[in-house]
This record gives C-alpha cells, structure tokens and sequence, in this order.
C-alpha cells in the first residue's frame, strides 16, 4: 500500500533526505508502474523539471529512483507530488532497509567467476597439445614439459584468486571446528596444484591446472546462482516492507506535521494518525475518537471503538476518525518486540536445519578422502612408488569432483524459485524449499488467511441496501464501504458529518439518517458480538446489517488440494469462536481451535512439531510471527505486516491461496531434482573413483568427465517443476 | 617452435584485456539497470531533434 497522505496537508518528507558525500541532499523513492521507455523518460523529465532537483536517474530493473537536489536541503513532498500527478505513486525509501544497493559480495563472485572463465580457457589452450601428446601424436618431451609450464603459469594464479571464497569459507569453518562443503574442495584444489607443480618440475607427464580451474569455474556458478537467489529475494523483501508505512506524522508545537522514519519516533512525541494508517508505535490516545481494526494483531474481525486516554498498541490499523496520540514507547519497545523476541527464537531453532547438500557432504567427504587415502597407500603397498601413488590418489580427489553437490542443489532452486517468482510466490532461501517438500501438516491462520480480512455483507436484503447506500457511499468505514459495494453505484447522501467511532449521519432525499452502532441509530444494542450496522431514518424503524470476513474465493479448492497430497489441515486462529468454526466449516477443515494468544499458536506448533509432524504454517498477522518462525516451514501474504514477512520462509501475493498448495508442489518437485541429481553423482562417482585408482584416468578424461557430470546435472535441475 | 614463447604469451595477453574489460563493465556499473539501459535506447534524446 503506498502512503496516504493529503497534498493540502504537505507533510514534511525531509527526515528521508540523505546527505551526499558533496554536501548535497538526495533521496530514493520506489516509484510503481513504471514499465518501459515511456515511464522512464516521463518520470525523470517530470521530475527534473523541479526548481530544486539537480538530477533524477530511475532504475527501472529495481523500480528506484534517486533524486539529486541542487542544495543541502530539498522538498521531497514536491517530487512525490509531481509523481502521483504523472500517475506513479511514490514512497520514499529508508535506505537503511536497502542494504542489497551494493551487493559487494556478488560482484566478487562475478569477478571471481570471470577470471576462473578466463584461466579454464586458456589453460585449456596449451592443455590440447598435452592431451594430444597422451594419444600418442608427437609431442617431444621438452615441448610437453614448456606447454606444462605455461599451463601452471596461467593457472595457478587464476585458480588462486578464484579459489578465494572457497578457502576463506573452509578456513572459517575450520576455525570454528567444523568441516563444510568447501574443506574438501579447497583440499583437493590446493592438492591438485602442488601435484601438477611438482610433475611439471620433474618432467612429468599429467598436470591437472585445467581441472582445477575448471572446477572452481564451475562451482562458482553454483555459489553465484545461490547468492543471487538470496539477494533477490532480499530485494523484494526490502521493497514490500519498505512501502509498508515506513513513517509516523509527528506533530511539532506549532502542530506542523513532519514525516519521521518510525524508528525516529520517541515516547512523549505527539503523533497524528489518520484513518487507513497503522499506529507506528504503542501510544495513548490524546484527543479524537475511532475504531481500531486489531486483527493482524490478534487474529480478531470486530474493529474495537477507542476513545481519549486509552492505550492502543502498534500495528493497530486506524478506520474511522483522526487521532492524535502520545507515544510511550519505541518502536523497537513497542507490544510488538516481545513478539520479535519470541520470532527470534524459532529462527535460531530454523537455522540448526541442516540442509540437503550438507548432509550430503557429510556422507560424501569422508568416503572420497578415505578412497583417495587407500588408493595413496595401497598403490605405495602394492610397489607404485610414492609418486605414481600419489598422482593416482589426487587423480581420485579430481575426477570425483563434487559438482553434484556444489552446483545441482543451486541450479534446482534458483529454477524452482524463478518459476514461483513468476506466480508471485518470494522465495527467502534454498533451505526454505527444502523444508517445505518436507512438511505433512498444513495450519492456517483465519483472519486475512483463509478469509480475505475484510468485510463482507452476509443476507443482504436488497431493499434495504438500496435505502442505507446513499449514506454507506459518504463514508469511509470498511463496513459502509462493503455496504456500498453491495449497492452499487448510485446517489450519495447530502450535509453529510461523521461521528469518529459511533458512525455517520446524512440527509437522503430530505430526511435525516444515521448509519452506524445500534446506540448511534438508537437502535436496542443487544451486544450481540457480531459484525454489524445498523441504519434507519429519524424516527423510523431501524434495520440491521451483518458483515463476515468473506473466504477466498479458492480456499476450500486449495484445501481439497493439499488433502488429496495426503497432508492433514488445521486451523489456529485468535478470532472468537463462531467466526472460526464458519469459516473452518467453509473452507472444508474440521480441525480448528479459537481463541488463541500469540504464545499459545506458537505452543500449539511446538506440541505438533513434538509429535514428529512437520507443520507448514500459514499467517499474516503479527499474532501469528511466533508460530511462523517456530513452525517447519512457513508462508505469509504480502499484506501480512513485517514481522510476519520477515519469519516467513515464503511470501505469496496476490488474492489467491492457490499458490499454497503450488509452492508445495514445487518444493516437492524440487527435491525430487536434486535427489536425482545426487544419484547421478553418486552413480558417476561409483565408476570414476575406482577407474582413477587404478590409474585409468589421465588429464584429459578427468577434464571431459567432470565437464559432463556438471552438464548432466543442470540439465537436470531445468526441468524442475516442468513435469511432476 | 620459437614462435611459441611469442604466440603464447600473446594469445594470455588478448585474454587478460577481455578480463579487463569485463571489470570496467562491472566497475561502471553497466549491469545495475538492465532493464532500463534497454529501454533508454528507445528515448530520444531532446538535443538530437531538429529546432521545429
């Protein structure tokens, strides 16, 4: 949702203003809509054309625009202004949540990746004539012995500088007392170097620098595709939260308005929120009355009616009058961080989850350097001599490459998450999917989950809707705003006022009438506990109108689905328990509990997660960010609030839950991929290993073999979620 | 074969300048914006167009 704001109002955007390294001000705003040639050369001419702005440079691939002002200070209000009028609303861009601007870790993959591109090739240049010279073409031993010098030469410093992120990996690894994938690799490529060194000095006849930089070519393919797979899902993370209200309306003496950063926000500052805004932080009510829509924080549908000197906690969605407030907390000391503290904790608990490629190298490692040990050994045993050995034993280290595992797993997640980006499914991280394809218990939230947390009119009677519309189109409530969708268009009500909180009265054709609480209306309030309106002219009889939290339109579809994939559902919600049992009803789930408070949805997971199950959870609002971090794998919607993003796995947008049951699909279609890609590397491994010991394998074999096993298991990977 | 210690330093040469020239690409920033850079060559440029 991009930031409401009036324009009379002109709130003081300045606090987003960042100061240059000359002294000058400038900004970044994430601007929407813009698509092609057209947006592009109309947002920055606009935007130029301002008095005050020096340069405008939009960024069409990441949707940012950064703004240069001529001075130290500028109006950001003015260029978001001349955007909304081009037609593309605007939200300035903390850019302490943009941290993926200078993605220095990529760039020296990219370079790393470059120069073992570079190196393999040339390398491969003078390694022609030595494999040549292995069929028996002529090739004098003193050519062979310069065409292995110019090989090291070119090699060894490329397969040094690109190897570089793989030993300082194993170097930390090792520090820490462990062994992760990239100890063996950094073991044999440094192996492989010293060995092909010392032929090359003796005058001997295989020297392997081609496979090592082959190798690490390959790899850093791998760890590319994954780093870009994380970096791209921290982006977009980045943006959904960033146009998510990042900012408070502070009031100053004078009662100015100043846009401030929420983490700017101190307790006894006196905020202004409007309706449709979020409070940013726990705080008393100073003046003004409303209705407060809780339900990303507890789970329920009612709004609750609010009145001067309460206190209302952050994350509270305000829906009908202005409210002015005093803070008396941070954000970061707000209701929401005992949540924040309970998310962290499951996500320790989420980070112990080793991951496939991991427990695979577990297996693998010590196998391959336990082959290569015996080979060393057993060849000295059986009269090889120790260096015909020990070109042997490397030869095992070379040829059983674990590509499999250093490039399959990247290449199967990067396709399964490329093809859920495209159904607007986010993927946070590998291990995400992983968990996901292990999952065989489903929990969904109600609230904005299952239902579309909004309201919705239940037996309309079209009579009466006709009658009440006129009012309902005059006000902004969500309940007069779901009323006048039911009516349609029509005429609106005159000498309308609002009553913050109570509801809104009118004048229709002549006659006085209040739309709003049974007491407003003067109806009897029965404190039936349901969503409800109630209309009537002066002196008239009144009528009621019932609201529910409609159901997506395919949540039983998406349910039925994940029931004939053999998983069990459930539902866990804060909401009362007559709305929890309907919708439960609806959506074709039997299991379900109401009521709950944050801790007891967490509870409920960890009692599930005890019994072995491994529950999938679904939620979006703040009430559910402890079950979603403790829960196996988790899920939320893009309107879920931050902290519910930040401890789920995968964030979906769009109306649908269909892609539930699609990212399921996926994760399991996945995980077959890469199951089968370490079959085939096992299976490669199995009938190269023993040919290497038996001093089958020269550098040219090693060379075409381990090419091929990388290709083969690419390919591989591209078919993920192609076919089931 | 002499010619070998020529050629072959030579040929590493002419792939060191690629090397080279993909870290000024990098450096310059050329893959921050691929989209937008495809669609800028689309724009015209005000001072291209003849006085009306």
């Amino acid at each position: 949702m991009a930031l409401t704001y009036e324009v009379a109002g002109r709130p003081d955007f300045s606090a987003f203003l960042r100061k240059r390294e000359d002294g000058q001000a400038s900004l970044d705003l994430l601007v929407r809509g813009a698509r092609c040639a057209g947006c592009l050369a109309k947002i920055e001419r606009e935007v130029q054309a301002l008095p005050d702005v020096a340069s405008a440079r939009m960024n069409l691939t990441s949707g940012k625009l950064a703004v240069a002002f001529k001075g130290a200070s500028g109006d950001p209000a003015r260029v978001i202004d001349a955007l909304e009028k081009a037609g593309y609303p605007a939200a300035p861009y903390d850019p302490t949540q943009a941290q993926a601007a200078h993605d220095r870790e990529g760039r020296r993959l990219i370079l790393a990746m470059a120069v073992a591109a570079f190196g393999a090739m040339n390398t491969m240049m003078f390694s022609v004539p030595l494999w040549a010279g292995l069929f028996g073409q002529e090739l004098g031993p003193a050519t062979r012995t310069v065409m292995m010098w110019f090989s090291g030469a070119v090699g060894a410093p490329c397969a040094i500088y690109a190897g570089m992120p793989f030993f300082q990996s194993a170097w930390r690894s090792l520090k820490a007392r462990r062994a992760n994938m990239d100890v063996p690799i950094s073991i044999g490529v440094i192996l492989t170097l010293v060995i092909s060194f010392s032929e090359t000095v003796l005058g001997g006849r295989d020297a392997y620098f081609d496979a090592a930089v082959s190798l690490l070519f390959l790899l850093l393919i791998g760890r590319w595709l994954d780093h870009q797979l994380r970096a791209r899902a921290r982006s977009a993370a980045g943006d959904l939260l960033a146009l998510q209200a990042p900012a408070a309306i502070r009031l100053d003496g004078q009662g100015a308005e100043h846009r401030v950063p929420i983490s700017e926000v101190q307790p006894g500052d006196v905020l202004l929120v409007r309706a449709g805004e979020r409070l940013p932080v726990d705080a008393r009510i100073v003046s003004g009355a409303s209705e407060l829509d809780n339900s990303l924080l507890t789970g329920e549908t009612a709004p609750v009616a609010v009145a001067q000197g309460q206190l209302c906690r952050a994350g509270a969605l305000n829906l009908s009058g202005v409210l002015k407030l005093e803070a008396v907390a941070r954000s970061e000391d707000s209701a929401l961080s005992a949540i924040a503290r309970l998310v962290e904790a499951g996500a320790q608990a989420k980070s112990k989850y080793v991951q496939l490629a991991d427990k695979a190298a577990a297996v693998y490692v010590p196998v391959v350097h336990t082959a290569a040990a015996l080979t060393f050994a057993g060849g000295w045993a059986l009269g090889l001599g120790a260096r015909e050995a020990l070109i042997r034993a490397v030869a095992v280290l070379i040829v059983t490459c674990p590509c499999a595992l250093g490039l399959a797993v990247p290449a199967v997640q990067i396709t399964a998450s490329a093809r859920l980006f495209r159904k607007g499914v986010l993927v946070k991280s590998g291990a995400a999917l992983e968990r996901l394809a292990e999952v065989d218990h489903v929990v969904f939230d109600k609230t904005g989950v299952l239902t579309e947390g909004r309201p919705t009119l239940i037996d309309p009677i079209p009579a009466a809707v006709a009658m009440a519309a006129p009012l309902a189109r005059a006000s902004r409530h969500p309940l007069a705003r779901a009323l006048a969708a039911e009516a349609g268009e029509g005429t609106m009500a005159s000498d309308v006022r609002e009553h913050a909180g109570l509801g809104v009265e009118g004048v229709i054709d002549g006659r006085r009438a209040r739309l709003g609480r049974a007491a407003f209306v003067g109806a009897p309030d029965h404190g039936s506990g349901e969503t409800e309106l109630w209309f009537g002219f002066e002196g008239d009889t009144k009528v009621r109108f019932r609201f529910s939290d409609a159901l997506r339109p395919d949540a039983a579809r998406t349910v039925a689905a994940l029931k004939a994939k053999g998983l069990t559902v459930e539902v866990l919600s804060g909401d009362v328990p007559a709305a929890v049992g309907r919708a439960a009803a609806e959506a074709g789930i039997a299991d379900w509990r109401a009521g709950l408070s944050p801790q007891e949805k967490a509870e409920a997971i960890e009692a599930l997660a005890a019994r072995g199950r491994k529950v999938l959870m679904v939620g979006d609002g703040l009430n559910d960010a402890a079950a979603l971090a403790k829960a196996h794998a988790a899920m939320a919607p893009g309107s879920a609030l931050e902290a519910s993003q930040n401890a789920a796995d995968l964030v979906f947008s769009g109306e649908g839950l269909s892609a539930v049951a699609e990212s399921y699909d996926l994760a399991r279609s996945a995980r077959r991929r890469a199951m089968e890609n370490f079959g085939f590397a096992a299976l490669y491994n199995a009938l190269a290993a023993p040919a290497a010991m038996l001093g089958l394998v020269n550098p040219f074999v090693a060379a075409l073999a381990m090419s091929g096993s990388s290709l083969v298991v690419t390919l591989n990977a591209l078919r993920t979620g192609g076919r089931p | 074969m002499n010619i070998l210690l020529f050629l072959a330093p030579f040929s590493v040469g002419l792939g060191l300048i690629a090397v080279a020239a993909f870290w000024w690409t990098l450096k310059a920033g050329q893959y921050e914006d691929p989209v937008g850079d495809a669609n800028r060559i689309l724009m015209d440029d005000p001072e291209d167009r003849p006085a009306a």
